[in-house]
């Protein structure tokens, strides 16, 4: 799995990666997971449905993105001018 | 006796500490997450140009072939509303279940409209601000499309909920829009007539 956020000058940087069956590195993904949510970002899980079209999903928990190859933190929507 | 009272109090405050510790600390944990800066740096029109290219890469491995060629080709994205009312679960007057789509632009509004008929619905203006750096900088433009269709396309509710809602032309132009729909109706077509020919011709071999 590997954890990517979104950075304005930058692009995308990679927050951590690591297999979620190693126990040392699941910890790690998930306090890199946490730390993201605490700091106000949304997670989404880039998806393909059974039909074939791309979508995302917005996840709230580390276990509702375990099986997920990446998930990409974003900056929360907020309304604008 | 006020020896008894002093150590009932005693009790009493060190049991409401370890009761109220633990959230103590969660709190503490987060409000230093949230305060957490992360350094900011003077713009620099190289940086800015590598942040976009990495920004587009991410962006194709994300939606799919049509989406990313509309987006090289047109300079924006049609993400389909998933909601038979309509956007903001409003239906308008007369179009009940009709399908509607929303168009994505880089650092501007979505933009709500009927396909069929081209009617314009609205803007909703909707910013993705790194409020962890000091400026609240902006995504690259990139980024800030595939946040927006991210965003639609996972929890369209939520996101639309979050936006400020204007009718049509607050920023954008109608005509741009409309003109933008007229380019998509026509990108799509030769799109179509491309593959059909890719298709008879690879038939014929």
């Amino acid at each position: 799995m590997k954890l990517l956020r979104m950075q304005p000058g930058h692009g995308e940087l990679l927050l951590a990666e690591g297999d979620v069956s190693v126990p040392e590195q699941e910890r790690e993904l998930i306090e890199a997971f946490r730390a993201q949510l605490d700091a106000g970002m949304w997670a989404a899980v880039p998806t393909t449905t059974g039909s074939g079209r791309r979508e995302a999903e917005l996840v709230r928990s580390f276990d509702e993105a375990r099986t997920a190859e990446r998930v990409i933190f974003f900056p929360r929507a907020a309304g604008g001018r | 006796m006020l020896l008894a009272l002093s150590a009932t109090a005693i009790v009493i405050l060190a049991l409401l500490w370890e009761v109220a510790m633990p959230a103590l600390e969660e709190r503490l944990r987060r409000r230093r997450a949230r305060r957490r800066r992360l350094p900011s740096h003077p713009y620099d029109p190289g940086r800015e140009r590598r942040a976009e290219q990495r920004a587009r890469a991410l962006l194709k491995s994300c939606v799919n072939a049509e989406e990313w060629e509309m987006y090289r080709d047109l300079g924006f994205l049609r993400v389909w509303g998933g909601s038979g009312e309509g956007p903001g679960g409003h239906a308008a007057e007369g179009r009940e279940g009709a399908p509607y789509a929303y168009l994505i632009y880089p650092h501007k509004p979505i933009v709500a409209y009927v396909p069929q008929t081209g009617l314009l619905l609205s803007e909703y203006c909707v910013e993705f601000l790194d409020r962890s750096l000091q400026d609240g900088a902006r995504l690259p433009e990139s980024d800030d499309v595939l946040a927006k269709w991210m965003a639609l396309t996972g929890d369209e509710h939520r996101v639309i909920a979050s936006a400020n809602m204007h009718l049509p032309g607050r920023q954008i132009d109608p005509q741009q829009l409309r003109r933008d729909l007229w380019r998509l109706g026509r990108w799509e077509r030769e799109r179509m007539r491309r593959q059909a020919s890719r298709a008879s011709s690879a038939g014929s071999r």
